[in-house]
């Protein structure tokens, strides 16, 4: 399969601050600290981490909201940055983002009609765009009647389907899904889910599928990255990752998620019990960034950082426990 | 029932005078917390889990909200009825609250100090504490929620602490006055899933140790089933199902509870439910009879015209849903 998306150790800073005004010496946070994967075509990649983990920032790098700091984003060969300036259409079409919270990503002062037009008068300029709004919120399974509406006046989960429906009017190849569900209840968290998947299939899509949820996470990704403060810790294949977690973030996630069966119950690693917090990314601790919440850190991880090591089949880890 | 009673809460009914109409928020809500007793409150957005809160705690803004009817009878007193004096005394220690924002919840310019110490000093002490006692307790109560270095933590403001720490904060300050009855509404929600985990896990020993009544406000099912010994549902402002929480878990019963359970995404894969079809109805015309039979996959005639009363349906089951209407032993009054 071909890859689509290349991430090469992408890295973003951001400067918040400065620590001696003379000197203007920067702070800065790294909240994208090197990370490398691959995505292949019609695959649903699961990006999972902590607030403040970067997440967010890896999805707002690639649709283009931010420049990297360094490192190389490459879209089917292309290099997504290499020219100065803007990102040339043809690319900005292939790449579209539903955001977590619709009630601010929808313009309350635009009815449905408004908001799915503007990526079409943009991407496909003609005269008429009626045929294909209709067609979108058929693929969607909105009723016509929704057309004039204004945001305020659907329910959260509608909302969000219209957010899908603006995606997918520009025809991408690859659509990044910021916590899409999050914002909503479960009820009709399934539907959306559900309606995304079956999109996928039928287009052929790839999705780069950002929560914090790993229960939703085991039901929608083919594969499973890992993220804390910045850095990728694991990546595996969804049914090999919640089958042998090897890391021990990893292990404190999955013990921590409430469940409501026993069967699940099982499957929650028991050793590893959550404690501490997330540290602050403008002082990230040296060598391993998880040193100092692992309980079974070593005194070689408060120096140096472990390098990232396969395991074989695709499941990598970057811990000290796991020496290549 | 072998514990003795704490807290009754009998056909409590709640309306928003909002512009257009009547909203009737809560309609006829009835539960009960008995001593030491961890009780469990779901539901979706909007069902009036929180409203139920505020108008126990007398905190509902009024107007828009007015109680209609309905008793809450805390420790044999009727709360709605009390003279403002005797709910000083109620509010702090008899009950206190757990807010799901504890960065709404906790005041941007007073010192942590000043807040968890004014909480003491007037429903710990009545205001004749000195501050040294008050310090002391304060200390006390940080100390409690396993927070590191209390002295200088008293000194600093709400933002220079994290989520999970501005949590411990209130949890600090509600248990600091020893309530007999603690109402955490969605105590770890805002919170990040290690961070909520041990949130749940400080707020369960404690209150375990120190035999506090909690009624835990959640819309996360697996919360629930960690944490509480008995769950209500709620829907739309009704109780649709209450149930030892290892009953429901095993055997959900009413149609809307089995929804609810089969959309929650299982760590055991298997692919995703389609949910509940529809949404949560307008309370300024709701659906006449039970209100979730727009929604119900299981709809009778009889659904449509009647509210359905609270059918016992075995293993400690209380279902409000006509599905039941044979089974139950017993001859609730049909309101």
């Amino acid at each position: 399969m071909a890859p689509i998306l290349e991430c090469v150790d992408l890295k973003k800073y951001f400067t918040v601050g400065y620590e001696d005004f003379r000197k203007r010496r920067p702070i800065t946070v790294k909240a994208v600290d090197g990370i490398t994967f691959t995505m292949v075509e019609g695959e649903v990649f699961g990006l999972v981490g902590e607030s403040g983990s970067g997440k967010s920032t890896v999805a707002y790098t690639v649709v283009g909201m931010y420049r990297p700091s360094s490192g190389q984003l490459l879209f089917r060969g292309q290099n997504l940055f290499n020219q100065q300036g803007k990102r040339p259409l043809h690319l900005k079409k292939e790449i579209q983002i539903v955001f977590q919270d619709p009630g601010s990503s929808l313009n309350p002062r635009q009815n449905i009609r408004q908001i799915l037009e503007t990526p079409l008068r943009i991407h496909s300029p003609g005269s008429s765009y009626l045929e294909r709004i209709a067609q979108l919120l058929e693929m969607v399974e909105l009723p016509l009647e929704v057309l004039y509406k204004y945001p305020q006046a659907l329910s959260g989960g509608e909302k969000q389907i219209v957010a899908v429906a603006r995606a997918l009017a520009t025809e991408p190849s690859f659509i990044i899904l910021d916590e899409p569900t999050s914002a909503l209840d479960v009820s009709v968290q399934g539907k959306i889910i559900n309606l995304l998947i079956r999109l996928q299939k039928q287009f052929n899509l790839s999705y780069l599928f950002i929560t914090h949820d790993l229960s939703l996470m085991r039901n929608v990704a083919s594969r499973v990255a890992i993220m804390y403060l910045g850095k990728i810790c694991e990546v595996a294949e969804t049914a090999e990752f919640f089958r042998s977690p090897r890391h021990p973030y990893t292990q404190m996630l999955l013990s921590s998620i409430p469940v409501v069966s026993e069967e699940e119950e099982q499957l929650k690693p028991k050793k590893v019990q959550s404690h501490g917090e997330i540290p602050s990314p403008v002082n990230i601790p040296s060598g391993c960034s998880f040193h100092l919440r692992c309980p079974y850190a070593m005194e070689v991880c408060a120096r140096v950082d472990p390098a990232m090591v396969d395991l074989g089949g695709g499941h990598l880890v970057r811990c000290h426990l796991y020496p290549g | 029932m072998s514990a003795p009673m704490l807290l009754e809460v009998k056909d409590l009914r709640v309306n928003f005078k909002v512009y257009g109409g009547l909203l009737t928020v809560l309609d006829g809500v009835d539960f009960y917390v008995t001593s030491g007793e961890r009780v469990g409150m779901v539901g979706e957005t909007g069902c009036g889990k929180t409203t139920t809160m505020k108008a126990m705690l007398r905190i509902l803004p009024v107007p828009p909200g007015q109680v209609a009817s309905g008793q809450v009878v805390f420790q044999g007193e009727d709360v709605l009825k009390m003279s403002q004096r005797a709910l000083h005394r109620v509010r702090g220690r008899g009950m206190s609250m757990i807010f799901q924002d504890p960065t709404a919840a906790l005041n941007p310019v007073f010192s942590v100090g000043q807040q968890l110490g004014s909480a003491i000093q007037y429903s710990g002490f009545d205001g004749r504490a000195s501050g040294r006692q008050v310090r002391q307790a304060a200390l006390a109560a940080l100390r409690e929620v396993a927070l590191a270095d209390p002295d200088r933590l008293l000194n600093s403001y709400p933002i220079q602490l994290s989520g999970g720490m501005r949590q411990r904060v209130c949890i600090a300050m509600a248990l600091a006055t020893r309530p007999n009855l603690l109402i955490a509404d969605e105590p770890g929600t805002s919170l990040d899933v290690t961070i909520q985990d041990q949130i749940l896990r400080l707020l369960h020993n404690l209150v375990v140790e120190k035999q506090t009544s909690v009624i835990l406000i959640t819309h996360t099912l697996g919360v629930v089933r960690e944490m509480t010994d008995r769950v209500y549902v709620m829907y739309a402002g009704t109780m649709v199902e209450s149930a030892p929480t290892r009953a429901l878990f095993a055997q959900p019963m009413h149609p809307y509870t089995r929804a609810l359970m089969q959309s929650v995404p299982r760590l055991s894969g298997g692919g995703m439910a389609e949910g509940i079809p529809g949404r949560i109805p307008d309370y300024l015309n709701p659906p006449p009879g039970c209100r979730f039979h727009p929604r119900c996959p299981s709809v009778m005639d009889i659904c449509r015209q009647q509210k359905p009363p609270g059918y016992a349906a075995g293993d400690g089951h209380q279902v409000a849903c006509f599905l039941y209407k044979e089974q139950d032993g017993s001859n609730p009054g049909v309101r």
